[in-house]
């Protein structure tokens, strides 16, 4: 063991130095241009007129309504249709006041301390409702380190009870109440379809996630059906938004029953191989069937020239 | 000899004999079974398409059985939940039958499918291997054209086999190549529109004609084109590596009977064995999950199959030129991607070796094949244009990989538009400069092998001797190089 | 000028790398290549003598009949799944394979031949070959006559064989007129028409026409609501978009995929522009801008429909579109930009 261990470390190197010293710099330009990529969401999108931020209203009181609204979100969350049911979330005044602790130490900095939104970095979170309070926070998207950063799935800063807080906080300020879906209510076939009309271009065919100009898109497995109920509603980040006449409430569950079948899909042909296509069946085919065929034939014929 | 022995023996003699008496070959099969194959594991892969081609012939017939090239649409109702009451073509449905309620059915489209994957990519392990060895020299640069030839049908004839299924990822697939037909300046709107039978998604004739095109017209093609390749490697015979006896004008290796038919039989079995055991455990193209195919549905992440990965490549990577002068758009952007590279690609591979006769000015006739080190600047050129394909083969893929590595997609595609002219040119010196210090090593890269074998003397003793490939004298009259341990010289 | 030079002497340059090298002489008849080596002779003939050999092929192709036959079985009482037919058809094909090998590597006799390869190119009777078919045109005299009316005959050959192929494809009339044409209605997938009050700023909706081919390549629409700040259309365009409700043809002007992705910010701040991306080669369009190429290898600008509302509220068309959907061509009609 030590003597092929010995001889393998003594063997005479068979690249000359200068080639690999080439080879040594080459990598480290392709590492170092790794690095120096820039973060999705920044690159490559196109920005606005940008007002720098001149922070939050001083001296700001808890519910300051009257304060004007500084930045205004792009698009708000849709309401529930009139007879569609709703998500209730708990409700009390110790929780309003730990969402307003809360909602200072880790949201003010960028949405005001009046919820009024801070030019160019920041939405106002007034009229939202608890809908998008839920779906970011549980879904760890938001507090964002930086505003232009994209507000990607994470492990959740809050727990239950401190979103709840928030949500309560928040949904003082205004807001359609949050929709809510049941998969078991919904048709699977029916989920196929609207999904295949309206997601999967950018969610792709099984939810897999995909990407955009500028932007990532998530994949689905995690995704529970309150959050699928919440994003199709408010259109989160870039995703755009679908109203009750768009995506009924019994489409709604049948995309989210749908949603939740990708987790494990029909895969009977054996091994799904991460059911996105042929990348992976590529990959099968030279590194499992053509490598296994390789080896045979090397086991075959003879192996000196 | 035992007598279940000599039954055997009678049995064999007259059954050659009731052939002979009627076909006579017996000279045709003396030499068939005397014919010498060099033993270099190398040589097998064009078996290793050759017999993939005969799973996708056999598995095809099975296919063709039960497929039904019809675009009118109809309602399933069939078993898989998913997609009942939904609307799609009845290709589509005759393939969904196929997976689901077709005994044996999904195997033997999975297997069909991983066959027609692995028959491109043998094909192009097998290309890679002639160009880097030379086999593509005189007198066997006509064999290389056919298999050229073979390679391009092949990639035609996949495209075409899984497009008839109309699932939502091929009709994507189609419509692209639709529109890259419709790119060729002048004539292609004609062109396509000849080939659809009317604008996308064609007539209803367009999917039969694909049928008769993929199970007909193209392996008919490409079997003809196989015999010819065949038979003229028999009628040169298989080149080989310079060795102990060695030489341009014979050929050393084992003889087809009995060994070498053995082992190729096995490694069709294994061919078989391992489509089927790929086939049946690894699923491939799962039509159902990605639905029919409509003209206004698309999805994120379509990919075609392997084998087109270099030309979506081209396609992502080319920028929005389009030139246009007053109505007439003389250079439709697909056309670069499209068009024009995989000629470009395939005139270079077409050119190789009159290119090679005429800067070496070398118009012999060669059957020793050259260690790629023995031609550091031709395995350069090959390594080079090798990258520059793959290069652009794995842009086609960018996507994922920013989906992966969270790299921003606009500068890959930035940054692949410069590399993959650069990239090439490094490992074309790179690469010539490893051939040249492997000359210089003399060493076996792999197995770090100095040629010297342990041989038993005809005295029966033990001595060591040199075999290398690059001695100049054969080994029985050389010195021994060392002596065996525990052995006195 | 300069430029000029520098390229011809650039392509003079090119022109000595690729100048043939003096051609050697192609020798078949090379005698330190020929025959085979008198000294050295790699023939050999090994009888091997490997009983435990023989017995692991026997015992493999028992296992391959067991799979063979597991194969049969799951076939009659599966019928349909893939992996335990796949298994059992793989393994049995494998134990095969692996029988073969080892009974050729080590039950049969290993030999080593050499054969001789024939010359190809036999100087006497190749030259024999051009007199043969010379001699077959002995006596004839007009061969200029016969070579120019042969040379017209070809061609009219050729052309009236490959004539036919012509009646496969129809002509190429009607390529610029699409389904959509003034006043007809927009439906959903389900054929329910779009009222305009539907249409809500931040959605996306896809159309086809009402009692239209949804599955022809111009059927398919892609509709948006922006607000009216960020509508900048040319002017001839202003009447298309009425309540900032506008529509362009979900077909990529690069491949004709169905443009799928719609990207429309909470917050245009840190995040950019409504936008629509194919998610074929990314080809993105500005549908505030008349549909705008911004990034991506399309050639022209997304086609837009103009739209008009009617008196009961239902979006329909207020035209054609103004220049050719779908993927670039000849003759397509490229729009005003």
């Amino acid at each position: 063991m030590t003597r092929a261990l010995r001889w393998w470390l003594r063997r005479p190197a068979w690249i000359p130095r200068p080639v690999r010293a080439g080879l040594a710099v080459v990598l480290g330009a392709l590492a170092l241009l790794g690095f120096a990529a820039p973060a999705p969401g920044s690159g490559g999108a196109g920005v606005g007129p940008n007002g720098v931020g001149t922070g939050p209203s001083s001296g700001a009181t808890a519910v300051a309504r009257s304060s004007p609204i500084r930045a205004q979100a792009t698009k708000l969350p849709f309401p529930p249709g009139a007879n569609d049911p709703t998500k209730s979330f708990p409700d009390s005044p110790q929780l309003r006041a730990q969402g307003f602790d809360l909602y200072e130490s880790s949201c003010a900095s960028c949405h005001g301390v009046a919820l009024q939104g801070t030019p160019g970095t920041a939405p106002s979170l007034r009229d939202v409702g608890a809908g998008p309070v839920d779906f970011y926070l549980s879904t760890g998207r938001m507090p964002l380190e930086q505003p232009r950063e994209e507000p990607n799935r994470n492990r959740p800063l809050f727990n239950r009870q401190q979103i709840d807080a928030l949500i309560a906080y928040i949904s003082q300020f205004g807001g359609p109440a949050a929709p809510t879906a049941d998969p078991s209510k919904g048709d699977i076939a029916y989920g196929l379809h609207e999904f295949t009309l309206n997601c999967a271009g950018c969610h792709q065919i099984v939810a897999r996630g995909g990407m955009s100009w500028g932007l990532q898109v998530p994949n689905l497995q995690e995704a529970t059906p309150q959050e699928i109920a919440e994003a199709v509603r408010m259109g989160p980040y870039l995703m755009p938004r679908f109203d009750a006449k768009t995506i009924d409430q019994h489409a709604l569950d049948s995309i989210a029953r749908y949603v939740l079948w990708t987790r494990k899909p029909a895969d009977a042909g054996g091994w799904g191989i991460y059911n996105i296509g042929p990348i992976p069946e590529g990959l099968v085919t030279w590194w499992i069937a053509l490598a296994a065929l390789v080896l045979t034939i090397r086991l075959i014929g003879e192996r000196t020239a | 000899m035992s007598r279940l022995e000599r039954k055997a023996d009678q049995k064999l003699r007259h059954f050659v004999r009731w052939n002979e008496q009627r076909v006579g070959a017996a000279t045709g099969i003396k030499m068939a079974m005397r014919y010498v194959f060099p033993d270099h594991w190398s040589f097998m892969l064009g078996e290793i398409a050759l017999y993939s081609f005969m799973v996708l012939i056999g598995t095809g017939i099975f296919l063709a059985a039960f497929y039904s090239p019809g675009d009118s649409q109809v309602i399933y109702h069939g078993p898989y939940t998913l997609l009942r009451g939904e609307q799609m073509s009845e290709a589509y449905r005759s393939v969904l039958d196929i997976s689901f309620s077709v005994s044996a059915g999904l195997l033997f489209r999975q297997v069909h499918h991983w066959a027609a994957n692995l028959f491109v990519a043998s094909i192009v392990l097998h290309l890679i291997r002639i160009v880097f060895t030379g086999a593509y020299r005189k007198p066997r640069d006509l064999t290389y054209y056919v298999g050229l030839l073979m390679l391009m049908l092949a990639v035609l004839e996949g495209f075409a086999g899984y497009s008839l299924v109309d699932d939502l990822l091929s009709g994507m697939g189609l419509a692209i190549a639709y529109s890259v037909a419709m790119s060729v300046p002048f004539i292609g709107a004609q062109l396509a529109y000849l080939i659809w039978g009317g604008p996308f998604p064609g007539s209803s004739s367009f999917l039969p004609r694909l049928e008769l095109f993929h199970i007909l017209i193209a392996p008919m093609i490409i079997a003809i084109l196989i015999t010819v390749h065949l038979a003229l490697v028999m009628r040169q015979h298989h080149s080989q590596f310079p060795g102990p006896g060695r030489r341009e004008r014979n050929v050393v290796g084992t003889p087809m009977w009995p060994a070498y038919a053995l082992r190729s039989i096995g490694l069709l079995f294994a061919v078989a064995g391992i489509l089927f055991l790929v086939g049946g455990l690894i699923q491939i193209n799962p039509i159902w999950e990605w639905g029919p195919y409509h003209p206004y549905l698309s999805e994120n992440g379509a990919q075609p199959d392997w084998y087109i990965g270099w030309l979506i490549g081209a396609l992502r990577l080319m920028p929005n030129y389009e030139f246009a002068i007053g109505n007439h758009t003389i250079i439709p952007n697909p056309f670069w991607g499209g068009v024009l590279f995989p000629m470009f690609v395939f005139g270079v591979l077409f050119m190789w070796p009159w290119a090679e006769r005429r800067l070496t000015g070398d118009h012999r006739r060669h059957d020793l094949l050259d260690r790629p080190r023995d031609r550091p600047v031709r395995t350069a050129l090959a390594a080079a244009f090798l990258s520059w394909v793959a290069l652009i083969f794995f842009v086609g893929a960018s996507d994922r990989v920013f989906y992966r590595l969270q790299i921003s997609y606009v500068g890959q595609i930035h940054f692949w538009r410069i590399a993959i002219w650069v990239i090439p040119v490094i490992v074309f010196f790179l690469t010539r400069g490893v051939c040249r210090s492997l000359q210089r090593s003399g060493s076996h890269p792999l197995r770090a092998w100095q040629g010297v074998v342990l041989q038993r003397g005809a005295d029966g003793e033990l001595r060591l001797v040199d075999v290398s490939p690059d001695r100049d004298t054969p080994p029985d009259t050389e010195e021994p190089v060392g002596t065996v341990p525990g052995q006195e010289a | 000028m300069n430029f000029l030079a520098r390229l011809v002497s650039i392509l003079l340059a090119l022109r000595t790398v690729f100048r043939a090298r003096p051609r050697q002489p192609e020798d078949e008849d090379d005698a330190a290549q020929n025959g085979a080596d008198a000294e050295y002779d790699p023939s050999e003939r090994e009888v091997p003598n490997n009983p435990s050999a023989e017995r692991l092929v026997a015992l493999l192709l028992i296992v391959a009949a067991v799979f063979g036959f597991g194969f049969l079985a799951v076939y009659i009482i599966l019928q349909t799944n893939a992996q335990w037919l796949g298994g059992t058809m793989g393994g049995m094909l494998v134990a095969l394979a692996v029988a073969c090998i080892i009974a050729g590597k080590k039950v049969v006799p290993q030999e080593t031949h050499v054969e001789s390869r024939d010359r190809l190119l036999k100087e006497e009777e190749a030259e024999q070959v051009v007199e043969m078919i010379e001699e077959g045109g002995q006596g004839v005299s007009r061969r200029g006559l016969l070579a120019g009316a042969g040379g017209v005959a070809g061609a009219a050959f050729v052309a009236a064989a490959a004539a036919p192929v012509a009646s496969l494809g129809p002509r190429l009339g009607g390529i610029h007129k699409t389904q959509w044409h003034r006043g007809v209605r927009l439906v959903d997938d389900q054929g329910r028409p779009y009222l305009a009050s539907d249409i809500e700023i931040g959605s996306m909706y896809t159309a086809l026409p009402e009692h239209g081919e949804p599955e022809h390549l111009d059927a398919g629409l892609l509709v948006v609501k922006l607000p009216p700040d960020k509508i900048h259309l040319p002017s001839p365009r202003q009447s298309w978009a009425p309540q900032g409700i506008l529509a362009y043809s979900k077909i990529c002007p690069h491949a004709a995929c169905a443009i799928s992705l719609y990207r429309y910010p909470t917050f245009q701040p840190t995040s950019g522009p409504p936008a629509f991306t194919c998610p074929c080669h990314y080809s993105t369009f500005l549908p505030g801008e008349g549909g705008r190429l911004v990034f991506g290898p399309a050639g022209r600008s997304l086609p837009q429909l103009p739209l008009m509302v009617d008196s009961a509220g239902y979006l329909r068309a207020a035209g054609g579109f103004h220049e050719d959907i779908g993927p670039s061509w000849w003759n397509v009609h490229r729009g005003e930009s």
